[in-house]
């Protein structure tokens, strides 16, 4: 006989780690109905077809644990991108080596990418705008400079190098024989090139190591804990001492800053700068940080939950395109998701506030 | 003996409205003070004027002998002055000793290179005060929102001890429990008292009052209107001083009395954001 309370604890486990079950679930659906789709070349191209996800959803994690929302984030891919390309594209054209204008194209984009965090920050934390407003103007506003800087086009004609960064992977493994780190091994025969079998995007190496500096900010720092204290109660936080206002212009800023670097990789991955790049994904990015357990009432959320969040979307596109199914059906999978866990958070909140 | 706080002649006025009419009162170590009176008699106003959400318009504040300004809430705190409202302003999705630390976590060096939370050593820290306060939640970590109201209460009350609070007002902390609940939050606050900590107690619940404090004063349209020992007594007469039907002690504040229902109106205003509540 199973107690009542036994039962209860057993649902809540597999309620907390039903994202993983379901995450593999989903791989091996795809890997017995796909095509090649479990093996090492297809599960890279999840971990890159997620990049902009994975990035966007860890920023949007901090806002959404403080309570807030940040709608701006799938524009400001565009907005970063654009910035990042234009630098590189000037540059070049002034004849400035390729490490010189990529690397200032990067840190531009980087450090202009957080202004709109800041405002976003000023506007809810000073002067009280709701965050749904506040990012959603941003929203717009990102977009719409964006596309003044592109002139209405996209940047191309940037340095060759940014495509070797952003194609390249951190090992070389040639079986039986070679082992090279971030640059292809050389003199490999035509054949030897073939069987060459590249481990790890740099693109997807960068994504893990700020989000993993994120994700122990988040889980082990007095800034980690403040921003779940500012999510269950503001005023609790306040009266605790916390600079609130200052806390959440950080917020804000750390999601830009996470969108900012979103555009960069996408920079590095297409080798062009776009003003709409990455603006569907802001519905990918919440529904990831919702699947990942936060709750958009604020005060709940780890960045693990939310990567594997960011995961089963990533392995549900790249199965759908496999399977040769359009990939707007999942525009509709996510949507049916994220307005299912909101349900399942407001009917059976003790499944997603657990401890 | 020195009382720990004494205000002298507080006056509080909003616009032309008197909330507080020079109030007098003394608080002494290890002393549970009722602070009693009906909606809009200056109770809260005057807790806010000591706790620094209010500045007094005229009147002096000692506190452990000394004339003190506070200035905000947070110097309140400073000095050892507590107060618990009725909401208790914890974050409901920590846990009992993140509450405890909320805003003074105690950070431990990690690979020599970052701070970071040194959960062990803030859990262990509030196991010994609530030890100490002989209070008993099933784990300190759980989050707050799986506690009752009274443990809520216990740890709000842990984490103003452990901060070296010299000094507790609790507004209405039985207004929202359980029988069983009330009682335990009453011994809680004879313990503090037994341990030094002097507590002033505002409440409706008379029954309550009696049953801990040591000395009552009552309120009335904004003044003091007497002062009795608690065993010296009755519910019955604290309640005509309360309600007006008994004269006070220091003449009768009805004098006036159409000027002063106006004021009592308009004071009731300003103190609903405690009082309404009820």
């Amino acid at each position: 006989m199973m107690d009542n309370k036994n039962l209860s604890k057993i649902l809540i486990g597999i309620a907390g780690r039903w994202t993983l079950i379901f995450l593999a679930l989903e791989i091996i659906f795809f890997s017995i109905f796909g095509t090649n789709y479990f093996s090492l070349k297809n599960l890279q191209n999840i971990l890159l077809a997620s990049t902009t996800v994975l990035l966007l959803a860890t920023g949007e994690t901090f806002v959404i644990i403080t309570g807030g929302i940040d709608l701006s984030v799938g524009f400001m891919v565009g907005f970063s991108g654009v910035i990042c390309a234009k630098v590189m594209v000037t540059l070049q054209a002034a004849g400035a080596s390729q490490a010189v204008a990529i690397s200032s194209g990067i840190i531009a984009a980087l450090l202009l990418g957080l202004l709109p965090g800041l405002v976003n920050g000023l506007l809810v934390a000073k002067l009280r705008v709701p965050p749904f407003i506040a990012t959603f103007g941003m929203l717009g506003i990102a977009y719409g400079f964006a596309e003044i800087i592109c002139n209405n086009v996209p940047i191309m004609g940037l340095p060759t190098s940014v495509g070797s960064i952003g194609h390249g992977y951190l090992i070389y493994w040639l079986p039986g024989k070679v082992f090279a780190f971030l640059q292809k091994p050389e003199n490999l025969t035509r054949l030897e090139l073939q069987n060459l079998v590249p481990i790890i995007p740099n693109v997807t190496v960068i994504t893990a190591i700020v989000i993993g500096i994120f994700a122990f900010i988040l889980a082990r720092t007095k800034f980690g804990q403040h921003t779940y204290a500012i999510g269950g109660s503001m005023d609790a936080a306040e009266r605790a001492g916390i600079n609130v206002k200052r806390h959440l212009i950080k917020v804000y800023m750390i999601s830009s800053f996470f969108a900012s670097l979103a555009g960069v990789t996408y920079v590095l991955r297409f080798i062009t700068g776009r003003a709409p790049a990455g603006s569907a994904r802001l519905l990918d990015a919440v529904v990831a940080v919702v699947i990942g357990g936060a709750s958009l009432y604020g005060g709940t959320g780890t960045i693990l939950g939310t990567v594997i969040g960011a995961l089963i979307i990533g392995a549900l596109e790249t199965g759908l395109v496999n399977l040769g199914i359009p990939t707007y059906n999942l525009y509709i999978a996510v949507g049916c998701i994220l307005i299912f866990a909101v349900l399942v958070d407001q009917f059976f909140p003790e499944l997603v506030r657990k401890e | 003996m020195e009382p720990l706080l004494e205000v002298k002649n507080i006056t509080k006025r909003f616009g032309g409205l008197t909330a507080v009419d020079n109030m007098d009162m003394e608080v002494f170590p290890g002393e549970v003070v009722g602070l009693l009176g009906d909606n809009g008699a200056g109770k809260s106003t005057l807790i806010k004027v000591i706790s620094g959400v209010y500045h007094a318009d005229a009147g002096t504040i000692f506190f452990e002998g000394k004339e003190v300004r506070i200035d905000n809430p947070m110097h309140a705190l400073r000095i050892g002055i507590e107060t618990l409202y009725q909401d208790l302003a914890l974050a409901e999705n920590l846990n009992v000793y993140a509450n405890i630390f909320l805003g003074r976590e105690k950070l431990k060096r990690f690979l020599g290179l970052i701070n970071v939370l040194d959960h062990d050593y803030m859990l262990n820290e509030s196991k010994k005060v609530l030890d100490r306060l002989e209070i008993e939640v099933p784990s300190l970590k759980n989050q707050i929102r799986t506690l009752s109201g009274g443990q809520r209460q216990a740890v709000a009350i842990s984490r103003s001890i452990y901060w070296n609070a010299k000094f507790l007002i609790m507004d209405e902390p039985t207004a929202a429990l359980g029988v069983a609940e009330q009682k335990n939050v009453l011994d809680l606050v004879k313990t503090l008292s037994s341990q030094g900590v002097p507590v002033i107690i505002i409440s409706h619940q008379l029954h309550d009052v009696f049953s801990v404090a040591t000395r009552l004063v009552i309120m009335r349209r904004g003044k003091k209107v007497a002062e009795r020992i608690t065993k010296d007594t009755t519910t019955d007469e604290i309640v005509g001083l309360i309600v007006g039907s008994l004269p006070g002690d220091y003449g009768d504040v009805n004098d006036g009395a159409k000027e002063t229902a106006q004021v009592d109106k308009e004071t009731g205003l300003v103190d609903e954001g405690q009082e309404g509540k009820q």
